[in-house]
């Protein structure tokens, strides 16, 4: 039962939001030029990741908005939260 | 009874006030204040319950919420009985009841402990070496050893009790109140913070609560004294709330916290009433002190189980809390100093003390110069063997240790008494800490476990971490808490300090019998002993946690919070492995169980779940309508009249629907609103089909998929305007659809100028369908014109009814002319009865959700997860048609060009007529090309939809089978239990597939 310190609305409990998966998988622009592997490298391949991870979760019951966040699978510290389209701070 | 263990003064009963209560069917009598455990001990009563496997007599072992033996069943009513309650920690009532467990006919007189006696057939994985063959077998096994497995008997009835629920944020909680937690408390209320104290016990004090007053003092006073008062000063303070009776059940990350508040338990029936009986607290904190305190140990030797053995601060704390003794003639048997605190308490309240066996060679302590001063007898080096006595202690057996305390050397020392007390030293509560994700530390000089390194904002002070002494409690407490709060509060508490000598531990107490011949208990309410942890270990378990489980060591009610320590003991020795290295078995939450009732509090029966009504709902219920639920709504089923059966009602609705008209609430399908400059464009991603060309005004049924080609929702879309869309989706599909389009705008299209809202819940949408319902729809609205020229399929009018604006869509999920009217929901009911009123020459007929199934399936309109299973594609549907070839990209059109979706054999959607028209088929049933006489046989797919068509007069079904599309005509079979149908497969649209009466 983490807190969550959404970027919209500030911090909630965990129970407010939805787990989105793994950040900054992009989705392909040219979907039809990809080969049947590429393509399931998109769609299925997944790092899940032991130590840091960058993942996305939306304030469901909040603000509805999308974001990401790094957290630490192991302890499930949150070490940062951005907006989407931003870069996971280093 | 009298109470002739209970002293004529002293303790903290309140002794005007006698409470009468029963045990085993006997009357006792008791004082306000009186736990069960004490009462009992008052009244000489030591006999409570019977072992759990060997059915061993067992008494009180200690005297809190560690006590492993002394459990029992409470009596009331079938509702409210409940097992597995502490002793130690219930408190008494007058008319309070209770009986002994896992005992038959009394614990007196116990059949089973026939178990004892033959206990060398009973090792150690007894069940599992003896029941696994045969293995048919099994289920008659399996009644038996239920029916003796077990201690209590649970409540057969619903708990008619009141839980609540409460959310608590505070500064600083401090778990535990006894010497380090006041004075952590005292610290953090001058700070100004909103602090938080909880003890699970009735009492604050904690280890003080039991101490001699003559032995220990704080600032002068007694440590009574110094309690009452820091309690009282606390109590004024605005900054704080003290709860106690209060467990901590769980610790989680980020300092979140659960606990249970037990409010009523120790009322009587009078007081009770109408009142709560328990809180769950859900707390967050910003920082936490835990000040959880230590567990006893006992020591294990041969029948270290025998009622009349007891730990000795639990002796300790019911001479001078409850003013009971406990025995009259009292042996010690301890390796620190702490039980000479005992033994000098109980001999100068005139109990004697016939011997302190000791296995440390000396003792400098202060207390031990005291009890040699007082004359006491120590027998220094030397070890309780064995113990006598079948219900009570009689008689101990002891003898000298070696030099390595390998074994047991000279003669038998034989010392009859009727109390043995035992300290084994103590050992932190760390559960909480371990809880929380920290991790231990072993001291090895010690033996215990304590807390090491914890992220959170959080510290452990007290005796938690391995501290015993109360003079370094409170000065280590202030320290840490000035340190963790960041203040500055000066310590002015002066504790008489006393020195203590060392302490020296043997986890398993040497023998003079044979090996195996002994029984030395690890775990008291599993009944394991060290022989069958040896066992373990020999036949190859080698992981603590392997170890439990095949002993079943610390799995009881207790959760081993006395056994685990020997455990762990007892296989570090055995195996030659360091403690530290050992690791211990994982905490898990609760510490102390709770009652279901306080975890799901107040929602129960209608506030389960939440239930969603269409503003229609009060006319369905009014009409007889039998309803189903459909995600949280409920939705009007079928309209029985005069006990119609369901067929009955069904096949009337669905053939009004298709010869006069019916009439459908259809407002829980899910509705999106979609505006912005892109909507079109966006429309056109996440739908398989084209969308920028659809004209305003115009309707659009849309396949959704999901990225990976599979369906995942419908429905029609209009377009109300330019730059203005309204989206349907499933019922049960709306919340995830909206999820889903919000995702992939916010995080994939953010160029994308769209905006949705939900508005399933503005609009209320009634549904008219057969070839009247025009007629209705002209009488109802006004401003529109209803000619097909004007008002074609697939096409929508804004129109008004009584002057509020309503839209209208002329969509058919029926195969049938059809209407839907949308009207803010508040109109909705007004909008449904004007439309009852204008169809009654035409006789309208109500139908509900079953008949809707129905009738779409004569039109082999899929349903999405009733056709779909989240493996189909539109393909596989046979709906390639709504899948654009033009379009660039959508959601899931890649996927369709994988080879697996691609590939052949795939399952396809095809509609199924039986030999026998008359014979409906089971939906779900499996189809086969080939009948064998026993499965396996090869399965082609199975029946998705099924109905006995009234306007076909005939059975329908739709099935996805291999190949199907190539199929067509071909005889295939569904073989059930007790007979094989013959189905031919035919197309899925079954009635009026040129789509005439669309338009009739």
């Amino acid at each position: 039962m983490f807190i969550i310190n959404c970027p919209y609305c500030g911090e909630r409990d965990h129970s407010e939001f939805s787990y989105g998966g793994e950040a900054h998988i992009v989705r392909p622009k040219q979907p039809t030029e990809l080969s049947d592997d590429q393509w399931a490298e998109y769609l299925f391949m997944r790092k899940n990741v032991k130590g840091l991870q960058y993942e996305r979760w939306n304030h469901a019951h909040g603000c509805r908005q999308w974001f990401n966040v790094a957290r630490d699978t192991t302890n499930d510290k949150i070490h940062s939260v951005y907006k989407m389209g931003e870069n996971p701070p280093k | 009874m009298s109470n002739k263990f209970r002293l004529s003064s002293g303790g903290e009963i309140n002794r005007t006030e006698r409470v009468s209560f029963k045990f085993n069917g006997k009357t006792f009598f008791g004082y306000k204040g009186d736990t069960l455990a004490s009462a009992l001990l008052a009244n000489g009563v030591h006999l409570v319950g019977r072992s759990f496997k060997y059915h061993r007599p067992r008494g009180f072992l200690g005297s809190g919420s560690e006590e492993p033996n002394a459990i029992v069943q409470i009596i009331k009513d079938k509702a409210r009985t409940e097992p597995n309650i502490r002793a130690t920690e219930i408190e008494i009532f007058e008319g309070f009841e209770s009986k002994s467990q896992n005992c038959w006919p009394s614990v007196n007189f116990d059949v089973g402990e026939i178990n004892n006696f033959i206990s060398p057939l009973l090792p150690a994985g007894f069940y599992y070496k003896t029941f696994m063959w045969p293995a048919k077998l099994w289920k008659t096994y399996e009644y038996f050893i239920r029916k003796s497995a077990g201690l209590g008997v649970s409540a057969t009835v619903r708990d008619p009790d009141l839980y609540d629920h409460r959310y608590y944020h505070c500064d600083i909680l401090i778990v535990g109140s006894g010497p380090a937690g006041l004075t952590a408390a005292s610290i953090a209320v001058k700070s100004g913070k909103k602090v938080l104290l909880v003890d699970e016990k009735a009492d604050h004090g904690g280890s003080l609560v039991g101490s001699d007053s003559e032995l220990t003092k704080i600032n002068d006073g007694t440590p009574k004294d110094w309690v009452n008062k820091t309690f009282s000063d606390l109590s004024k303070n605005k900054n704080i709330k003290i709860l106690n009776r209060t467990s901590v059940a769980a610790y989680h990350n980020y300092n979140y916290l659960i606990m249970v508040q037990n409010l009523t338990d120790h009322l009587n029936e009078e007081e009770k009433k109408n009142k709560i009986r328990q809180r769950l607290w859900k707390v967050r904190a910003k920082k936490v002190i835990l000040a959880t305190g230590s567990i006893e140990r006992t020591m294990v030797f041969d029948c270290n189980d025998r009622p009349g053995i007891m730990l000795s601060s639990a002796v300790r704390k019911y001479l001078n809390r409850y003013s009971v003794k406990c025995g009259n003639n009292v042996v010690v048997f301890a390796n620190n100093d702490d039980a000479y605190e005992t033994a000098i308490s109980l001999h100068n309240k005139g109990i004697k003390i016939k011997a302190i066996i000791d296995i440390r060679e000396n003792s400098d302590g202060d207390l031990v110069k005291k009890c040699n001063d007082l004359g006491l007898k120590i027998l220094w080096k030397h070890a309780v063997v064995t113990t006598k006595g079948r219900k009570k202690i009689n008689k101990v057996i002891v003898m000298k240790l070696s030099n390595n305390n390998n074994s047991v050397v000279g003669n038998e020392i034989k010392i009859d008494c009727d109390l043995l007390c035992i300290s084994g030293g103590y050992t932190p509560a760390v559960h909480l800490f371990t809880q929380s994700g920290g991790k231990l530390l072993y001291n090895e000089n010690k033996s215990y476990f304590y807390p090491g390194k914890n992220s959170l904002e959080q510290i452990s002070i007290g005796s938690c971490t391995g501290i015993f002494n109360i003079k370094k409690i409170i000065d280590d407490a202030y320290t840490k808490v000035n340190e963790f709060l960041k203040t500055n509060i000066e310590n002015d508490t002066l504790v008489s300090d006393m020195k203590s000598g060392g302490f020296e531990n043997i986890w398993l107490i040497p023998s003079n019998k044979v090996p195996g011949k002994t029984k030395s208990f690890v775990d008291f309410q599993n009944d394991s002993t060290a022989n069958d942890i040896k066992l373990a270990l020999r036949e190859g378990f080698k992981s603590i946690e392997h170890v439990k489980r095949y002993t079943t060591t610390g799995m009881a009610t207790d959760q081993g919070k006395i056994a685990n320590m020997h455990a762990l003991g007892i296989i570090s020795e055995h195996t030659k492995t360091k403690m530290g290295e050992l690791g211990t078995t994982t905490f898990r939450p609760p510490y102390t169980p709770l009652t279901f009732g306080a975890l799901v509090g107040r929602n129960v029966k209608k506030f389960f779940d939440i239930t969603r009504r269409t503003p229609i709902h009060s006319w369905h219920e009014k009409n007889n309508a039998k309803f189903e639920n459909v995600g949280q709504w409920k939705r009007a089923w079928y309209y029985p009249i005069n006990n119609e059966s369901m067929h009955d009602a069904v096949q009337r609705e669905s053939k009004a629907a298709r010869e006069n008209v019916g009439i459908l609430d259809a407002s829980t399908l899910g509705k999106i609103d979609i505006q912005g400059s892109d909507a079109s464009e966006f429309l056109n991603r996440v739908y398989t089909n084209a969308w920028s060309k659809l004209g305003i005004g115009k309707c659009r049924y849309g396949l959704m998929l999901n990225e990976d080609g599979m369906v995942y929702d419908d429905g029609v879309t209009t377009r109300l305007g330019e730059n203005h869309y309204i989206m349907t989706t499933t019922t049960g599909g709306a919340a995830t659809v909206m999820g889903k389009l919000e995702d992939y705008l916010q995080t994939e299209w953010p160029e994308l100028k769209v905006f949705l809202t939900s508005v399933t819940d503005h609009f209320a949408t009634v549904s008219l369908c057969g070839p009247h319902s025009k007629k209705i729809l002209e009488k109802v609205v006004k401003n529109i014109n209803f000619d097909d020229q004007n008002f074609p399929h697939m096409s929508f009018k804004e129109g008004v009814i009584d002057n509020i604006k309503c839209r209208v869509m002329r969509i058919s999920f029926t195969g049938e002319l059809s209407y839907e009217i949308n009207i803010q929901a508040n109109y909705g009911k007004a909008v449904w009865e004007k439309c009852m009123e204008a169809g009654k020459e035409f006789k309208i007929t109500p139908y509900g959700t079953e008949s809707m199934h129905l009738l779409r399936a004569e039109k082999g309109f899929v349903i999405v997860g009733q056709e779909t299973d989240g493996t189909v594609t539109p393909i596989d549907l046979q709906m390639d048609w709504i899948v654009s070839k033009k379009k660039y990209d959508f959601i899931g059109k890649r996927s369709l060009y994988r080879s697996d979706t691609m590939k052949e054999g795939r399952k396809q959607m095809v509609g199924l007529l039986t030999e026998d028209p008359n014979e409906v088929l089971e939906e779900g049933a499996q189809i086969v090309a080939e009948v064998k006489k026993k499965p396996p046989m090869d399965m082609l797919g199975h029946v998705t939809s099924s109905y006995y068509s009234p306007n076909l007069k005939k059975s329908i079904a739709l099935a996805v089978v291999k190949n199907g599309k190539n199929l067509n005509g071909k005889k295939l079979y569904v073989p059930m239990k007790n007979k094989i149908i013959k189905v031919t497969v035919s197309d899925s649209v079954f009635i009026d597939k040129e789509g005439k009466r669309l338009n009739a």
